[in-house]
């Protein structure tokens, strides 16, 4: 059996940034796991800019910030497999994986981190009626077999869901020569950052139908039409808004979810709201050695969080795999109120750490509010907040010092 | 001239043809669609029904009783994943226990070894039932299976035995002739001594090529739920609702595959060819399912589908031969549990025209697939030692190597589509549907069927999944 | 004239431009700035891909290497969809050198090795 200090699930922006912090804060054998051919995850078929721009002050494509983070890793005695598949992971800390150089093998680690990313929700998880036929497929894919298969999946385009990978797909197909005829939200606003509806929809003339959905599919062996439709403030369809569109692809940007059933199966515990595994301060599931950082614990919308949550998950697993954890009773648990969505971590350990990074979105869009901290009941902190919008995460860094033991709660409010 | 030409490849026609091959006899089968297996007997329940319920007397009754004992040494033969569960039926009100009576006295005239259990059994055996529930007929001897795998199991098995197989070929007309018949198809004609209409939905039509009887066959459609596996309990058994006239009803069972399904409805359509689900239908289907187990975790749905069933006025199977003509004509539920009687009643009933010699060289076992993920890591890389390509993980959802996906290409009644390789190893039927694995699938049936990737298709000659390749010259819409 | 949406900063302020070039409905002055151009000169970054002989790639990830004028996009499109590169490639390497005479690079965005 191999023996590694840290195993780490995933080689893209998450994992690399994550192998490469560990490894900075003192951990010695670290492994780290890739399914697909590169190293680089999700970034290498996200050509389009604005990576970066946090971290680096530059736009960079997706490929580039990958490449920033993989020439790191490869100057430190990093180890990494890829075109390799991680088929289980077990309580004790052992990892199962497969390839074709190495076979079948098991690696006894001292902690794991699940980097694995996120998954695309798909037409199953939102029930959307009628024919089964290729042409209806997530925009991600589309993404991938447009820029690195080099194939176009059509030429008369829909998209349900006004997401960012909705959007770029948006501009992509346009680019590639196909017709975009427009975008459908269900909600009454979009869901992707404003200099996406600018730069993918506007500038393109592609219409955006807000509070529109797609009602049905439409084609004998391939989607040929669809059915969108007007949905009410309850997002119930209202009669005599159908409007039938003939297009021959519909992609689908309706969610991303963490990809976590590698540890779902053995009882870590999922948060109700992000879908990805409840964490503590140190990123750890309830699951002792168990860790998760980037979109496998919740999804981001910039990259360069990504980066800088697994940067901080690398130095806490450090500290886990050396013992260096305080042994401590001083817990707070963290609870969202008003117009909050989530928040993590979900819980605390206050004598293991100076600051504490809270990741938070709102459940709907918020301008001219505050935002208050409770601990135990009393304000301890209230920050004006000229706009806060739930396709943008939002971050604050509170120190322990400020910090007690009992119940830590945000809430939105207009004084 | 064929001995036998079998109109239809679905689990009847791979049954029967299956069990012709066993006989020195040349055999044909005629399939019109992409696949074996490619209509109703891969969007169905997949439960091989005990036989308790259907009335005493009927040829259904019978044949599902008796087929359900087949199933043991046939999945072992041909490996097929096949698991006998055992099914609960459940009442919910009093009119709905007071069925519970004859259907037990039903069922001890069919043979078949059913139990009446109380609330407190019910509720040990599966607690997620609702907690109204006020009585059940267990039937342990009900089974569920994977009805993919066995239609091609079944033909593969039957190829290896020198059965023919033409696929993407439609039966455009039957003469009959003194002695024999010319079955005419959009792609040529033959001569055969029998015919077996095992056409399914279109077993009508293929009938009124023949026969003075006309008849008609409506489709039935039902509608269904699959949920992802989950590690948390949920149900083990089949759980069904008391049976009315409309069919069994709602139904909650598990899958072969560890996953869950619910479904179906059950609706009188106008087109064949209507496969679309509706919303309104399965919120009906969920509202149904609700009362029988209250906590479905929509949040692990990751497909709805739904099947047609070959409805006949009769609503009994319709099984007759006339001068070698032999109908399998609507084919309800149980038709999938009976299938393995059903085709030894048509080898009665064929053996009137043809003479049956065993063949001396029949093979009655297929060749395992290689279920990785059911072997030990010594026996797992034993075989990756001999081909890499079995470590190469293909698909992340159901585990599945590039070894297993090339091996079932190049079997006997190989995989030639996307749908063909989900059907035989599971790619694209996992919670990504196809996201991941999709293109990797694709990549491995254009290099080992030497296609071109843009020839590929997800099933049928227009389910094109690639248009065109960027950068080509007409590139503006 | 034209209603647009500044992208500067999240805020996404809805921002006014007369004929005289007077800026309304901006927040800041970065935003002022934006709207002008929008509306002089707006310019836009292209990324794509280009065909690319190489034994692990098919297609390689490219991008303007400064803005290019927003009605020209489609006119660099065509450039790059003609444009055909051989591994080895290193990112910012070349493809198309001052495409269409805008004083514009396309250049790689991704390494390939072989």
């Amino acid at each position: 059996m191999l023996n590694y200090d840290l195993v780490i699930v995933g080689g893209g922006s998450a994992g690399i940034a994550c192998a490469i912090s560990a490894f900075d804060h003192g951990v010695s054998k670290i492994l780290v796991l890739e399914k697909d051919l590169y190293l680089g995850g999700i970034l290498l078929q996200c050509i389009h800019n604005g990576f970066g721009l946090t971290k680096y002050k530059e736009e960079l494509t997706g490929p580039e910030y990958a490449d920033r983070y993989i020439n790191e890793l490869k100057k430190r005695p990093i180890d990494f497999k890829v075109k390799t598949m991680v088929l289980k992971i077990t309580k004790n800390l052992q990892v199962q994986f497969s390839n074709a150089i190495d076979g079948f093998q098991t690696v006894q680690a001292r902690a794991i981190v699940m980097a694995t990313g996120c998954s695309e929700r798909t037409r199953g998880s939102i029930n959307l009626s009628g024919d089964r036929v290729p042409g209806v497929l997530t925009a991600g894919l589309a993404q991938r077999y447009l820029n690195i298969d080099g194939y176009m999946v059509g030429k008369r385009v829909f998209i349900l869901g006004s997401g960012d990978i909705g959007l770029i797909m948006a501009r992509r197909m346009t680019l590639e020569g196909a017709k975009v005829l427009g975008v459908a939200e269900i909600m009454p606003y979009s869901n992707g950052l404003t200099r996406n509806i600018v730069q993918c929809l506007h500038d393109y003339d592609i219409p955006l139908y807000l509070h529109h959905t797609v009602k049905r599919v439409i084609g004998k062996e391939h989607l040929e039409k669809i059915i969108v439709s007007e949905v009410d403030d309850n997002l119930q369809f209202i009669p005599g808004t159908d409007r039938e569109i003939e297009v021959d692809t519909l992609l689908l940007s309706v969610g991303l979810i963490p990809s976590i059933p590698l540890v779902e199966n053995i009882g870590v515990k999922v948060h109700p709201k992000t879908k990805g595994p409840i964490v503590d301060e140190s990123m750890m599931t309830n699951i002792p050695g168990i860790f998760a950082c980037g979109n496998a614990l919740h999804v981001h919308d910039l990259v360069d969080f990504v980066s800088l949550e697994a940067e901080k998950t690398g130095e806490k697993v450090a500290r886990f795999i050396k013992d260096e954890n305080a042994k401590s009773n001083r817990e707070m648990k963290v609870t969202p109120k008003t117009g909050i969505n989530y928040i993590l971590p979900c819980q605390v350990n206050l004598d293991n750490t100076e600051s504490i990074t809270f990741n938070f979105r709102v459940n709907q869009p918020f301008s001219s509010v505050y935002l208050r901290i409770l601990l135990n009941g009393k304000v301890i902190k209230k920050v004006k907040k000229a706009f806060m919008l739930p396709a943008e995460m939002e971050t604050i860094e509170l120190p322990s010092a400020l910090l007690e033991a009992g119940v830590l709660e945000m809430e939105v409010a207009n004084a | 001239m064929y001995d036998s030409i079998i109109v239809g490849a679905g689990v009847n026609g791979t049954f029967i043809a299956h069990d012709l091959s066993k006989y020195n006899l040349k055999i044909l089968v005629i399939e019109a669609e992409n696949d074996v297996g490619d209509v109703t007997s891969c969007a169905n329940s997949a439960i091989v029904h005990s036989g308790y319920d259907p009335n005493f007397g009927s040829l259904k009754a019978k044949l599902n009783v008796r087929g359900n004992q087949m199933y043991d040494q046939i999945c072992k033969d041909l490996d097929v994943e096949f698991e006998r569960i055992g099914s609960l039926t459940l009442a919910f009100s009093d009119e709905e226990a007071e069925a519970i009576g004859p259907l037990v006295a039903n069922a001890k005239k069919n043979g078949v070894e059913v139990s009446v259990l109380d609330p407190e059994e019910i509720l040990r055996l599966e607690p997620m039932v609702a907690k109204n529930v006020k009585k059940a007929i267990l039937a342990p001897s009900a089974g569920i299976i994977n009805p993919f795998e066995l239609c091609v199991a079944l033909m593969e098995n039957a190829m290896d035995n020198g059965v023919e197989l033409h696929l993407n070929e439609k039966v455009t007309g039957i003469n009959k002739t003194s002695g024999s018949f010319s079955v005419i198809t959009d792609k040529s004609s033959y001569q055969t001594k029998t015919v077996v209409n095992a056409a399914g939905l279109y077993a009508d039509e293929i009938n009124n090529f023949v026969s003075e009887r006309k008849t008609q066959i409506i489709p039935r459609k039902g509608e269904y739920y699959v949920l992802d596996h989950f590690s948390e309990p949920f149900v083990s058994h089949v759980l069904f609702t008391i049976p009315t006239d409309k069919g069994k009803g709602v139904l909650i069972t598990p899958t072969t595959s560890h996953n869950y399904m619910f479904g179906p409805s059950s609706d009188f359509i106008a087109d064949k060819n209507d496969l679309s689900t509706n919303k309104e239908v399965l919120d009906r289907v969920l509202a149904t399912a609700t009362k029988m187990v209250e906590n479905i975790p929509m949040n692990r749905v990751i497909r709805e589908f739904a099947g047609l069933r070959a409805y006949h006025e009769s609503n009994d199977f319709l099984i007759n031969e006339k001068d070698g003509f032999i109908n399998v004509l609507g084919m309800q539920s149980p038709g999938l549990a009976s299938a393995p009687a059903t085709a030894d009643f048509v080898i009665d009933l064929i053996s009137k025209t043809l003479t049956m010699t065993p063949k001396a060289a029949y093979n009655p076992k297929r060749r395992p697939l290689y279920r990785l993920n059911q072997k030990t890591p010594e026996e797992r890389n034993a075989i990756i030692a001999k081909d890499s390509r079995f470590g190469n993980m293909v698909c992340r959802c159901e585990k599945v190597s590039e070894g297993e996906v090339v091996d079932a290409i190049h079997r006997h009644c190989g995989a030639t589509s996307v749908k063909g390789i989900k059907k035989r190893l599971r790619p694209g039927s996992g919670k990504c549907q196809g996201g991941f694995c999709e293109p990797l699938i694709l990549g491995i049936l254009a290099r080992e069927l030497k296609k071109d990737i843009k020839d590929l298709r997800f099933d049928s000659s227009g389910a094109y999944i690639l248009l065109e390749k960027t950068k080509g010259r007409d590139r503006h819409a | 004239m034209p209603d647009l949406i500044c992208i500067v900063c999240p805020r996404g302020c809805r921002i006014q431009v007369d004929e005289n070039l007077n800026v309304t409905g901006n927040f800041c002055k970065r935003g002022e700035t934006y709207g002008r151009n929008e509306v002089t000169h707006p310019m836009r970054m292209i990324t794509s891909t280009v065909k690319i002989k190489s034994e692990i790639l098919v297609r390689l990830p490219v991008m303007t290497d400064r803005p290019i004028p927003k009605n020209q996009i489609f006119s660099v499109m065509e450039a790059i969809n003609q444009a055909e590169v051989q591994a080895p490639i290193k990112i910012r390497d070349v493809v198309i050198k001052n495409v269409l005479g805008l004083g514009v690079d396309i250049v790689a965005t991704r390494n390939v090795e072989k």
